[in-house]
């Protein structure tokens, strides 16, 4: 019964929002007002049947009905209870509920928090959110139903993946689909600005605080997907350049220039056109990437042929959303006119500069990840593109960046003199360069080129960003107090960026890698500690049983810590999983990886030392962070503005 | 041709994890090592999920390794060694696509994308100094 709920909910969420979707445009397009009043009362209406329908799915799932197809691919009975409900977007349909749950979401609070705007305006921003919503739902329901019954039943399921069932990955899904639906909210700001035929005053300032909050949660999801790869895949890596990694790091990186591109239109009202085109492009990636990591295409070109339904309905939703908004913006773009501006050396010429290396990463990563499927597709040839090639192509623009973005901040608006900038700014060159040569050789020791600019360029930016509010602190002129949390936004975060580009210069440089093989009672160096296999033991979980390794581990004759690394064999799935053993501190990660027995006793062992990885996380929290700050009196005031 | 590729694939950028050491593969000469590191970073391991053969603990993997580390023992050179996994593998066990037909627009189009990208940057600046 609960299931048949969740079903029919979905299919009237449907037709809401197919209603949503028709009743504005055509209301704006034959100047019926009442029509416009339709967008709203849909949207709650949506929101609150696709809520009844992601609930029961949740259902299923906590009372283990094997009836549903997908609960008995994805769950089991064994599965401790938080996993049968992160169990939910464990696979493809229920990951597409989740996708529509969120843009729910995302689409009531546009029609919640909108109510000061033009309700025309409005009415076509929900419109397109509409159409989003109701192609993706009528995609579920024909081709990958959640509800789906099996006709034979089950006694029990085939249980999550187990590399799933952790509890980043219980995060990671939901919080990186906020950030990645969330650009819909921009999407929507713009094509309905392309439909009205003309930018209303004020439409850059309203769309910012979505985009950024979007952004927020993307960096956060990111990540949290990268940390999760770094302590269970097993391999101590915190990035691998994979598609699935590159599918959520292009709608960043196009955020990012959103971002960036906004800021210019807002405070000058110039690249307009292109801010649309960005938004456009932002949302569209994010589609891409739920696609090339739902659809199976990156395991092999034919798995897309497999499932041709899917693979085609797929192709078709692309192009009906991003192909339709890119065939309106080519007939309104020229209608959109910037009025002004602005010399060689001035803060919009660098965000300029800012956006055009960012999109050039987009493309190249974009090319480098279809590439192989495309050979692969046209009987070129089997090729793999990876770490190599992306490392390369993707740090050429990003030395300019980093060194443009510390410059950038101190530029003003449409005018700056290059001699005041010089003056400004050559002592912290210097200060980089002079304390990063230092400090990497009292460190680490200064060995290669590349890793003594990157070392730079981090510090350079952070010192860049800290001299921002100090300017203001110290000068006459200026009072912290007009130091606006915009400001502090800008500042924060790129000082983030600026402690993960040390983390992972840092890290990629100096870790130490070693596997080697080991038996209880073996003591080994590695770096400056030294460890001790203590112990080897069997270990029972809910629904494994595992090998647990315990290893001192020393420095000098102090006991650092002992690390119990395990070896995992999921009962229901039978498949082995690598459970490293992590010893962090800011400075440095101590981690341990139980590989394979090896028949005589021993084990083969991972051992890694890896010097500041905490800064890449750290750093994207702090850049996540500084998008909060600088949206933070914005969201207060929409909330306040609500409840007035 | 292949001396864009070599420059390429030996150009200061690449740099990845380059740092992996294998004890019990260990070599006396850090020349040799670091050859060794080097091709364990880019050989992709074809039996995992996208990994390279130095980040897999896979049965495969741990062969693959032990033979590329008697090669280089034997004075094989990197190049040979590379031609030796392709004819056996494919050009799929590359992870640093060789500069070839088939991956030359994968190549190219860095490059044009920048140079696209120093002309947007001058267009656009020409057309709003233009203005004042």
């Amino acid at each position: 019964m609960i299931p048949e709920i969740g079903q029919f909910s979905l299919i009237i969420a449907f037709f809401l929002s197919l209603t949503m979707a028709i009743y504005p445009i055509v209301g704006s397009l034959l100047n019926k007002k009442e029509l416009l009043l339709y967008a709203r009362p849909m949207a709650i209406g949506q929101f609150f049947f696709i809520m009844i329908s992601f609930f029961s799915l949740a259902i299923s799932f906590l009372l283990s009905d094997f009836t549903v197809s997908y609960v008995t691919y994805n769950s089991n009975t064994s599965l401790p209870f938080f996993y049968k409900f992160s169990a939910i977007w464990g696979g493809h349909e229920g990951s597409l509920l989740l996708w529509l749950t969120i843009l729910s979401v995302w689409t009531l609070l546009v029609s919640l928090f909108t109510k000061k705007l033009p309700e025309r305006y409005i009415s076509l921003v929900l419109g397109v959110l509409g159409i989003i919503s109701s192609s993706l739902l009528i995609f579920t329901l024909l081709t990958s139903n959640p509800f789906e019954r099996l006709l034979l039943p089950v006694s029990d399921g085939n249980d999550l993946n187990p590399l799933l069932q952790d509890p980043a990955m219980v995060m990671h899904p939901p919080i990186l689909y906020i950030g990645y639906v969330g650009f819909s909210v921009p999407f929507a700001f713009a094509v309905a600005a392309l439909l009205d035929g003309k930018l209303e005053k004020g439409w850059a300032s309203w769309m910012t605080p979505w985009t950024v909050a979007s952004w927020v949660f993307l960096t956060l999801g990111i990540t949290l997907g990268s940390w999760w790869a770094y302590y269970e895949l097993g391999w101590g890596g915190w990035w691998f350049w994979d598609p699935v990694e590159n599918a959520s790091f292009m709608p960043w990186l196009a955020g990012t220039a959103l971002i960036h591109s906004l800021q210019v239109t807002k405070t000058r009202g110039l690249f307009k056109s292109w801010t649309i085109l960005l938004a456009i492009l932002a949302f569209s990636l994010s589609l891409l990437g739920t696609f090339l990591v739902r659809s199976g295409i990156l395991i092999s070109v034919h798995a897309f042929a497999t499932d041709p339904q899917r693979g085609i309905f797929i192709l078709a939703l692309l192009s009906l959303i991003s192909g339709g908004a890119l065939f309106l913006y080519a007939f309104r773009a020229r209608t959109i006119k910037d009025e002004g501006s602005f010399d060689l050396v001035s803060r919009e010429s660098f965000l300029l500069i800012n956006n055009i290396l960012l999109i050039v990463s987009v493309l190249v990563i974009l090319i480098g990840t279809l590439y192989p499927l495309f050979l692969d597709a046209l009987g070129m040839g089997k090729i793999s593109v990876g770490p190599p090639y992306f490392n390369l192509v993707f740090i050429i623009p990003m030395i300019p960046l980093s060194l443009f973005l510390g410059i950038g901040m101190h530029a003003s608006w449409k005018k700056t003199s290059l001699s005041k900038l010089i003056n400004k700014l050559s002592l912290l060159v210097l200060l980089s360069i002079i304390f990063g040569y230092l400090i990497l050789d009292f460190t680490f020791g200064v060995s290669n080129f590349l890793t003594l600019i990157g070392f730079i360029l981090g510090l350079w930016i952070i010192l860049s960003s800290i001299s921002k509010p100090a300017e203001y602190i110290f000068s006459n002129k200026l009072k912290i107090s007009n130091f606006t949390n915009k400001l502090w936004g800008m500042t924060v975060s790129h000082f983030g960026m600026g402690i993960f580009i040390i983390g992972v210069t840092i890290t990629s440089t100096y870790s130490i890698e070693t596997d080697r093989s080991a038996r209880v009672g073996d003591s080994w160096d590695v770096g400056i500690y030294s460890f001790t296999f203590d112990d080897l033991r069997s270990v029972s979980g809910p629904n494994y049983e595992a090998q647990e390794a315990a290893i001192s581990v020393f420095n000098g004759n102090n006991l650092i810590t002992q690390l119990l690394p395990q070896k995992r064999i999921y009962s229901v799935q039978q498949s082995p999983m690598t459970e490293a053993d992590i010893d962090n501190r800011l400075a440095r990660d101590i981690f341990v990886a139980l590989g394979e027995p090896l028949g005589d006793g021993s084990w083969s062992l991972r051992v890694q030392i890896k010097p500041l990885i905490r800064f890449i996380w750290l750093g994207a929290i702090i850049m996540a962070l500084g998008g909060l700050i600088s949206i933070s009196r914005s969201l207060s005031e929409s909330v306040r503005n609500k409840y007035d | 041709m292949n001396f864009v590729y070599k420059f390429l694939s030996l150009s200061l950028f690449s740099i990845g994890s380059l740092f992996a050491i294998d004890q019990e593969l260990a070599f006396e000469d850090p020349a040799l090592l670091s050859t060794y590191q080097d091709l364990v970073n880019e050989i992709r391991c074809l039996v995992c999920q996208n990994q390279t053969i130095a980040d897999s603990t896979a049965p495969l993997a741990t062969d693959l390794k032990r033979e590329i580390k008697s090669m280089i023992e034997q004075g094989v050179p990197k190049d040979d060694i590379l031609i030796f996994l392709t004819d056996r593998y494919g050009d799929f066990v590359l992870y640093n696509p060789p500069l070839q037909a088939n991956t030359l627009v994968l190549w190219a189009t860095p490059i044009i994308f920048i140079l696209i990208g120093v002309a947007t940057f001058i267009l656009i600046l020409r057309k709003y100094t233009k203005q004042s």
